[in-house]
């Protein structure tokens, strides 16, 4: 496989456009997708209360539903999952104290399991995406001055514009699949980020290896050149590294259970977006953009070097 | 010549990080901290409001409803209560395991400002007239009652006096727990026994200048008696709290969470070894060993940080698994491009191990960027989220590339490899001929 890698004659600064173009359409749909269908929110996200239910044996929707129905409660909806022994009913007002109560005493009594329940008021989780939100913006200017200061800052502009791409591709397709946002949902974009990040810094690195070996880079020619040998040169690591994790997360997904599937499953789909995104659009933006920096400076020969 | 000795030495290491490991293991993963989506329990995030209108919400009297707080969960006997003031008016609790979860919750957001008041709401005297931590559960006939101990005897005779010259039906003292304004005694005192919200409301014909008062309730359960005496000795809060958001987990979910992500956990390790062993062979091998050892440590550093493992918690960790593979995986894979390009062993050992290590420096360097602003920035779960990564990026740099390098090192000096590139996974055919 590694010769196989190796070997690959594969020119991926050549065919640039057609991945700017599969990403921008994918990004056209996303927003669409997230303008058209929205979000499906937890109820982290919009107010109301949750309770998760889990019995012994099968459930149905009706039967769960009757039994609120005598409580004296009116559920949204009832779902069943979990292959049928656990249900999830969605409330659109938060629930009292004394009413969280009354659900806990007579679930657990009746099922044998005590249900989880959630409330909450819509701006605590919003607050916090808000706040990962500015985090991430700031954390973004550190990034690009110091991969500025051991890189070019051409670079660290086109690492958080991958980054962003990453990022925005979960959520997109979490507007997609209408997979339900809670608050571990930001924790795996974060994570995503991060590994994003990582991602693509090996490659620029590489790439800032081997200009040093470069006698002379004038043209888009001689970038697009580097870039590629770069790329096909760590292509072996990032396929690997990919591999490992998403081995983790898929294990996650199959084996991790209901209540981290959303996480897994996002981190999933992030490790694919990264990892296309750092082979395929990363570098080959910084090119474009370094391309055109040294046409610029070919004309203005007075400028000093950068 | 093959030198032994470093062989020898590198089984040494093995078999004793190996004893250690084995033998610590347990008691570092009985040690940590489960969160309450892994145990049950239940998480509430309070709105701190001020009790009285012109009442400032300083530092300080957050930090005095925190400790009262503490005082109550005290009373519940959970281990690990967690209060943290987020921002200028919040307060979150967290309380894993807690057995009677409903209790917890009304214990904890019960001001608790005791009151006594004419029947036209007049407050005559309130919980700071009483002596700090003396209420106590008595019997009055077999029936639990609550007694409290004034501060000035004097001040109750005055108010009994004044009480008791009153016609009846007002000549009763009315006492109450959390006082609203707009509460009216004489709407109350209409309702059903069981809905009225006042405590008790004692007919008083004489004036009463001893120095303890019975609170004898709508008649008191024990433990209702018991849970008023222990609200009254844990002092009532400055403010009123109001729940914005809330989560509880039932045990048994909790519990299931916790095996199948561990279970997932080790499918998703395990696969990632065996990918290592694979993929690198003795190389790959080392990198199984640096990688037990970052987990356990990671473990251990979440110990000495006193940090609770959560859900998403557990998934960052076998996420920085997959991370920490990563360091390895460009060193190996520094090290093969070196070998294949006609070096020996021990010299593609050198170049590549040097090579890779601004790669993956950098590379660190900027997710540690990141991190640090999530840290200093973020809030309750995206600082969280910011420690674990801190922590697996140190601890993955100690690992994969300083103790991944001194383990290979040994073999790679002892030339026990040299002329078998085959052992990093190249094979001859690939090797070009200098």
């Amino acid at each position: 496989m590694s010769s196989k890698i190796r070997d690959t004659k594969f020119d991926f600064v050549k065919h640039r456009n057609k991945f700017f173009a599969i990403s921008l359409a994918l990004i056209v749909l996303g927003g669409l997708a997230i303008a058209i269908f929205g979000l499906n929110l937890g109820i982290d996200f919009s107010s109301g209360s949750r309770v998760d239910l889990q019995s012994d044996n099968k459930l149905t929707t009706e039967e769960v539903s009757q039994e609120f129905d005598d409580l004296g409660f009116a559920p949204e909806s009832v779902t069943l999952s979990g292959g049928g022994d656990m249900a999830v009913a969605a409330f659109k007002d938060e629930l009292g104290k004394d009413e969280i109560a009354i659900i806990k005493d007579h679930f657990t009594e009746l099922y044998g399991a005590e249900p989880n329940i959630s409330t909450v008021s819509p701006d605590v989780a919003v607050d916090l995406a808000k706040n990962a939100f500015i985090a991430l913006a700031i954390a973004s200017v550190g990034i690009i001055l110091y991969v500025a200061i051991r890189f070019e800052w051409l670079q660290g502009v086109a690492a958080i514009v991958a980054l962003f791409h990453d990022a925005f591709f979960i959520i997109a397709v979490f507007s997609i699949l209408q997979i339900e946002v809670n608050i571990t949902f930001i924790a795996a974009v974060l994570t995503i980020v991060g590994y994003s990040i990582n991602d693509t810094i090996v490659t620029f690195d590489r790439i800032r290896e081997n200009m040093k070996f470069e006698k002379k880079v004038k043209t888009f020619e001689d970038v697009a050149r580097v870039v590629n040998k770069s790329l096909v040169q760590t292509l072996a690591r990032s396929i690997n590294t990919v591999l490992t994790v998403v081995f983790a997360a898929a294990a996650l997904t199959i084996f991790g259970g209901e209540a981290i599937r959303p996480f897994a499953i996002a981190l999933l789909i992030g490790l694919v977006a990264g990892t296309y995104s750092s082979l395929f659009i990363a570098s080959q933006l910084w090119a474009v953009w370094k391309g055109k920096q040294l046409k610029k400076k070919k004309f203005t020969p007075a400028e000093s070097e950068v | 010549m093959v030198k032994k000795g470093r062989i020898v030495a590198f089984f040494l290491i093995v078999l004793l990080l190996g004893g250690l490991i084995g033998t610590t293991v347990m008691g570092v993963t009985k040690d940590i901290k489960l969160g309450l989506d892994l145990q049950g329990g239940f998480e509430v995030l309070y709105e701190v409001e001020p009790a009285q209108e012109g009442q400032e919400l300083s530092q300080d009297l957050l930090n005095s409803t925190v400790s009262a707080l503490y005082k109550r969960i005290n009373v519940l006997g959970v281990s690990e209560p967690r209060i943290t003031i987020e921002g200028d008016d919040r307060i979150r609790v967290q309380l894993a395991g807690v057995k009677d979860q409903n209790q917890a919750r009304e214990l904890l957001s019960t001001q608790a400002e005791l009151t006594f008041r004419t029947t036209d709401d007049k407050e005559q005297m309130s919980g700071a007239d009483l002596k700090e931590g003396a209420a106590k559960v008595v019997f009055d006939n077999n029936q639990p009652v609550v007694q409290v101990t004034l501060k000035k005897p004097e001040q109750f005779a005055n108010i009994t006096r004044e009480i008791s010259q009153l016609p009846p039906p007002d000549n009763r003292l009315v006492i109450w727990l959390d006082y609203e304004e707009g509460d009216s005694y004489k709407e109350e005192v209409t309702k059903p026994a069981d809905e009225q919200k006042f405590i008790s409301d004692p007919a008083v014909n004489q004036v009463l200048s001893q120095n303890t008062v019975i609170i004898s309730g709508p008649p008191f359960q024990l433990e209702e008696a018991e849970n008023l005496k222990d609200l009254l000795n844990a002092g009532s809060l400055p403010v009123k709290l109001d729940e914005i958001y809330s989560t509880s987990v039932g045990a048994q979910f909790g519990e299931q969470s916790l095996d199948k992500t561990v279970m997932a956990g080790f499918i998703g390790i395990g696969l990632i070894f065996l990918f290592m062993l694979f993929y690198y062979r003795l190389p790959g091998a080392i990198a199984v060993v640096t990688l037990s050892v970052y987990i356990y440590l990671i473990l251990v550093v979440f110990n000495w940080m006193h940090a609770v493992l959560t859900l998403p918690g557990i998934a960052a960790l076998i996420l920085g698994v997959g991370m920490a593979v990563d360091a390895n995986i460009i060193t190996y894979e520094r090290i093969k491009e070196e070998l294949r390009s006609g070096k020996s062993v021990m010299s593609a050992f050198k170049a590549g191990g040097r090579r890779s290590f601004t790669t993956i420096f950098d590379a660190n360097i900027t997710t540690l960027i990141a991190a640090g602003v999530l840290f200093a920035y973020g809030t309750s779960s995206v600082k969280g989220f910011a420690v674990m990564l801190i922590t697996s990026i140190v601890v993955s740099f100690l690992t994969a590339v300083w103790g991944s390098r001194i383990l290979l090192g040994l073999w790679v000096k002892s030339r026990a490899l040299n002329k078998k590139p085959g052992l990093f996974g190249v094979k001859e055919s690939e090797i070009d001929e200098l």
